[in-house]
This record gives C-alpha cells, sequence and structure tokens, in this order.
C-alpha cells in the first residue's frame, strides 16, 4: 500500500521535474532556433515555434558587420615608455570578422586567467595550509573578509588604478584583478589541508627542496582541487560580464559577450542576428561546461565547505 | 601566533621564508588588483572627484554620504536592491532546496543531467540570456504577450520591462533563473552527505517522509543553507548586467540597483568619488547582512 503511494509520488515529482526543466531550457531553444529562422518568421506577431524555413543569413550578418585584424602583438612593457601610453604594435594580422576576434580575445582571457590563478592558487594555498609561517592567520582572515565584500565594487576604483598602469582597454586589465581574486587560494587551502604532514616532513628529511617537495609530492596531490578551480575559473571569467564592460573599449578589444551587447544596442530589433550572436557566444562555454561539469561541480561544492 | 609544535627557530625562520615566497606570486595580485582599489574606494568616498585627466580631487569630508541620504534616485534604487533581495532569496532557496531533494536520489545519470539544466543559465552567460529574454518580452514579437493574450490574460499587449509596474518584476523573474543554479548544486551535495543510517533508522520507527525532512535532514544541511543564503543575498545585491543591458535603470530610474546606480554615477555623470561612496555603503550593507545570517544560522544550530 505505501510502496504503491510512494511510487505514484515520485512519479508526480519526475514530471513536475521534467516540466520546470523544459521551462529552464527554453531561453536556449529560443536562442539557438531563433539564430536560424528568416525575418519573416522573427517579425510575426504569431511565434513560429520552430523555423518554417532554416537560413543562415543571421550568421553571415554576425560575419560581415564589423572587421578586426586577427591579432596584434605589441612589445610588453611598451606603453610606459611612449608618448601617449599605448603599446607599440609589431605585428597586425589580417582583417577578420569582428566577432572571430572577439571569440579569440576571449578565450585568451579565460586561458590566462586560469592558468595564472591556477598557479598562484596553488602556491598560496599550499603555504596556507601547510607552512607554519608569522602572520599567517592574519592573511587568511584578510582573504576571508576580502571574499565576503561585493566584487564589483572594487571596479570602480580599478579603473583610475588601470589607466595609471596604461592597462585600461587591454584584457590584462580584466585578466589581473579575476587572478587577484582570493577565491581560488581559499579553495586549494580546502583541499591542501589533508596533506598528511608526515609525507612533507618524509620530504625533507630526504632532502628535497622546498621547490621540489612542492612539485612532486604536494602538487600530484591537490591536483583534483587545481582541476576544479581550473574549470570554475574559466567559465566565470568566461561570463564576468561587468568586469570586460568597465574595462574594454574599442573593436578590437572586446570580448563575445561584449561584442554581442554592443550589436544589440546598435540593432535592437533585429533579433534573428542578435540571436546568431548569443548561440555563438553561449554554445562554446556550455560545451566546455558539459564536458568538465563534474570537476566544475565539484569546485562549487568544495568552495562551500565551512574553514 | 604561537606554535608549540617545537620547531626550532632556525626551522621556523626557513618555514617563514618559504611561506612567503610561496605566498609571493598571489600576494602581488591580491594587493594590488583587489586590497589597494578596496582602499582607494574607501579614500576617494571623503573627496569630490571626477574622471577627469587632470581634474583636481577635492577633499568634503562626508559630504557626499551627506548627499546620498537625500539622493531620491539612490534612495529609490536602494528600495530596489531590497526588493529585489527580498523576494528572490527566499524564492531562490525553497525553489532549489525542492528540486535538489527531487533529484538527488534519481539515478546519478538523470541527477547530473538535471544539475546540469538547472545551471545551464548560468553557463549560458549574462548576455546571451538577456537578449533572449529581451525578446520574449518584446512589446510586439514577445512570446509571451501572444501567450498570455492567447490565454485570455490580458487583452492587450504590454511593454514589460517599458512600464514601471512590471519592469523590475520582469527583470526579478531573469535572476531567478540564474540564482538557482548554485544552490541546487550545493544542495544536492549537502543531501547526498547525510546520514543515511540516521534516515532509515527513523524509517524503520515509521517517521513519515516530512518528519524525516525536516526532524533529520534539515538539521544537517544547514551549513549549507546559510552559505547559500549568504551567496544569494551577495548576489541578489550585485544584479548589474541584467539592469544595464534590458532597462539601463529605466523607466525613469524604475529600475535602478544600487550596483547600477554605482555604475551609472561614475561612468555616465562621471562622479567618481559619489560613486565609490555608494560603493561603501554598499559594502557595509552587504557585511552586516552577512554577519547577521551567520549569527542567525549559527545560534539555530
Amino acid at each position: 500500500m505505501k510502496d504503491k503511494r510512494s511510487t505514484a509520488y515520485r512519479i508526480f515529482v519526475l514530471i513536475v521535474v521534467i516540466l520546470i526543466a523544459l521551462l529552464f531550457t527554453f531561453p536556449l531553444y529560443w536562442i539557438v532556433t531563433g539564430a536560424f529562422k528568416t525575418a519573416k518568421d522573427i517579425n510575426a506577431t504569431t511565434p513560429s515555434w520552430w523555423p518554417s524555413e532554416w537560413t543562415l543569413r543571421n550568421f553571415q550578418t554576425l560575419f560581415s558587420k564589423l572587421t578586426a585584424p586577427l591579432w596584434q602583438i605589441s612589445l610588453p612593457f611598451s606603453q610606459y615608455f611612449t608618448e601617449n601610453g599605448e603599446a607599440i604594435v609589431v605585428s597586425t594580422g589580417p582583417s577578420v570578422p569582428a566577432a572571430i576576434r572577439w571569440m579569440l580575445n576571449t578565450v585568451w582571457m579565460a586561458v590566462a586567467s586560469m592558468l595564472l590563478t591556477c598557479f598562484t592558487a596553488a602556491l598560496a594555498g599550499y603555504a596556507l595550509a601547510k607552512k607554519r609561517f608569522t602572520g599567517r592567520g592574519l592573511l587568511f582572515t584578510l582573504i576571508v573578509c576580502a571574499m565576503a565584500l561585493p566584487k564589483q565594487v572594487i571596479l570602480i576604483p580599478l579603473i583610475r588604478e588601470m589607466s595609471t598602469l596604461n592597462l585600461y582597454n587591454t584584457l590584462s586589465a580584466v585578466i589581473y584583478p579575476i587572478v587577484g581574486w582570493p577565491f581560488g587560494v581559499f579553495l586549494i587551502k580546502q583541499f591542501a589541508e589533508g596533506i598528511p604532514g608526515e609525507i612533507i616532513e618524509a620530504a625533507r628529511i630526504d632532502g628535497a627542496g622546498e621547490w621540489k617537495t612542492f612539485r612532486t609530492i604536494v602538487f600530484p596531490m591537490i591536483k583534483p582541487g587545481v582541476g576544479a578551480l581550473a574549470i570554475f575559473t574559466f567559465i566565470s571569467s568566461w561570463n564576468d560580464y561587468f568586469m570586460q564592460l568597465i574595462m574594454l573599449s574599442s573593436t578590437q578589444q572586446l570580448t563575445i559577450s561584449l561584442g554581442i551587447a554592443k550589436m544589440q544596442a546598435e540593432n535592437s530589433t533585429d533579433f534573428g542576428l542578435i540571436m546568431a550572436g548569443a548561440a555563438f557566444a553561449a554554445l562554446p562555454i556550455i560545451i566546455v561546461f558539459i564536458i568538465f561539469q563534474k570537476y566544475f561541480t565539484r569546485g562549487i561544492t568544495m568552495g562551500a565547505v565551512k574553514g | 601566533m604561537k606554535q608549540n609544535t617545537g620547531l626550532s627557530r632556525a626551522l621556523r625562520r626557513r618555514e617563514t621564508r618559504a611561506g612567503y615566497l610561496f605566498m609571493l606570486p598571489s600576494l602581488f595580485f591580491f594587493i594590488t588588483f583587489v586590497i589597494v582599489p578596496m582602499f582607494m574606494c574607501v579614500y576617494t568616498s571623503f573627496f569630490d572627484s571626477n574622471m577627469g585627466k587632470d581634474a583636481q580631487d577635492v577633499f568634503i569630508g562626508l559630504g557626499n554620504y551627506k548627499e546620498l541620504f537625500q539622493d531620491q534616485i539612490f534612495l529609490g534604487a536602494l528600495r530596489n536592491t531590497f526588493v529585489i533581495v527580498i523576494v528572490s532569496v527566499p524564492t531562490v532557496l525553497v525553489f532549489s532546496l525542492w528540486i535538489a531533494n527531487a533529484i538527488y536520489n534519481m539515478r546519478p545519470g538523470l541527477t547530473s543531467l538535471f544539475r546540469i539544466v538547472f545551471y545551464l543559465p548560468v553557463v549560458t552567460g549574462s548576455v546571451a540570456v538577456t537578449v533572449v529574454w529581451k525578446w520574449m518580452y518584446n512589446n510586439y514579437y514577445g512570446i509571451f504577450n501572444y501567450l498570455l493574450k492567447n490565454a485570455g490574460v490580458i487583452d492587450k499587449n504590454i511593454n514589460w520591462l517599458g512600464d514601471s509596474r512590471f519592469a523590475l518584476w520582469a527583470i526579478i523573474i531573469i535572476l531567478f533563473t540564474t540564482s538557482v543554479g548554485q544552490p541546487i548544486v550545493l544542495y544536492v551535495s549537502a543531501l547526498g552527505n547525510v546520514d543515511q543510517s540516521l534516515v532509515e533508522a527513523a524509517q524503520v520507527d515509521g517517521a513519515t517522509r516530512n518528519q524525516v525532512f525536516w526532524k533529520i535532514k534539515w538539521p544537517q544541511i544547514m551549513p549549507t543553507t546559510l552559505y547559500i543564503l549568504i551567496i544569494t543575498t551577495i548576489n541578489s545585491f550585485q544584479c548589474f548586467a541584467l539592469i544595464q543591458l534590458l532597462t539601463s535603470g529605466g523607466p525613469n530610474h524604475s529600475t535602478d540597483t544600487v550596483m547600477y546606480y554605482i555604475y551609472y554615477t561614475a561612468f555616465k555623470l562621471y562622479r567618481y568619488g559619489y560613486g565609490n561612496a555608494m560603493g561603501v555603503v554598499l559594502m557595509l550593507v552587504i557585511a552586516a547582512l552577512s554577519a547577521l545570517q551567520f549569527k542567525l544560522g549559527r545560534s539555530k544550530e
């Protein structure tokens, strides 16, 4: 008797969850189908649930509207020696659709943030967890306090700092604050605390130096944590719209999110074009997320463990 | 910090030196790009300062703060922010707990499928999500007007984002869909860690589904609930991208949030010191709320 009711209840819950899940996927469905709809479908007062005719027009417009050089390589630090504070460009790539350049910028920004964050956080998290140094408690308190404050508040003063450093309107201005954000250090510290002290002690007795101990003993043990941090940083920096918005301005420096926002502002009623842009921007990161979702989930849940 | 581990002084010095060397790269970025701007935010909030290249900052003490509490637009933005927080935090919490409780003991493949689905709006990114909602809310071509008109709920198209009666609620709905992903992931993992032997013991004693939930699971997932409360509050306070992309605070500042108004003041009015004063107020409010929630959660435990 009780089992039967329980099964019926479970099926009811499953159906409700499936319905809600469908609602949650609808915006994405609407982006993807919208990207392939003709102007006639889009501007009809009766929406077509499925494109009546598939078209690539929207993508053609997306890739022909604006152009930008594929790459610009400048001399490192040269912005500090020129009159106007702009870097000296040594190599400029061929002109390509701006959306391609935006995508490259975004990938570069996310990968650089990820690598730098993982490197600095792995070292610092290990030190905070395992090194008994003076001032450790104070540093850790500072890190936890900084994490509790709204990140966006510091972006306004950051603008001025970045212009003083001649980094405004460069991808570095977006990357460095992401690296500085102490969440990663906190995450790795939680993870490194699980390393038994005896192993590190044994390595020291065997005569291994600090760096060698880190590389050969510690790093392999915190690798799962670093992996989780990597995917977490990649996805969150990709989607950090506010930071990108205030730091980047010229067409060739935009990220894909900013580029789509810009197109939206300039062609606010061409929904087909905007959906094509949204699909182009969202699909790569969704694929990355689905592939690595196990690690990503681990990153989120590990950060929640209270220290 | 007193350590009684019996480390010799030489070893301790070595530890300290190594510790700081390991911390160095991280500290460089942390101090330069987090701590320094944080202090600059507080410092410049006492100045009448603008973004101009060679403009002079004038010290005005608490002038910005005084102006702040007479600024009707700021007070409106503060009110909107509180409405968003008060509406979205409880709904996000209840909804994500319900979903997580429904999916956490399904087959692993199914659980992770649902987890992905509810996380999708977060991963898709604020811009892509916002532009599609903007289309769905559109006065002429939007799907909402079409559906509601066909269902007979409304008889005239509504300009959801352009009407100050609806705009804030339209934004809260989008914010909701992008806020539940992380809480669901956290709750699924917390519920999975609930001591199963206690649950079984209670079931043997004839406890109902509700009793098992409230008497056994709920106390055990309390720390997660607390964490979710804090992050959801902070996220709702920081609601910015939706506003900037959908309404730009309009119509007539009716959808301004504090975060958007800070941006507006600093980048549209170029009043840098004033914007920072608002930032400081926002920091204090969030810090106070986090402390309060933390305290309440701890005393309940």
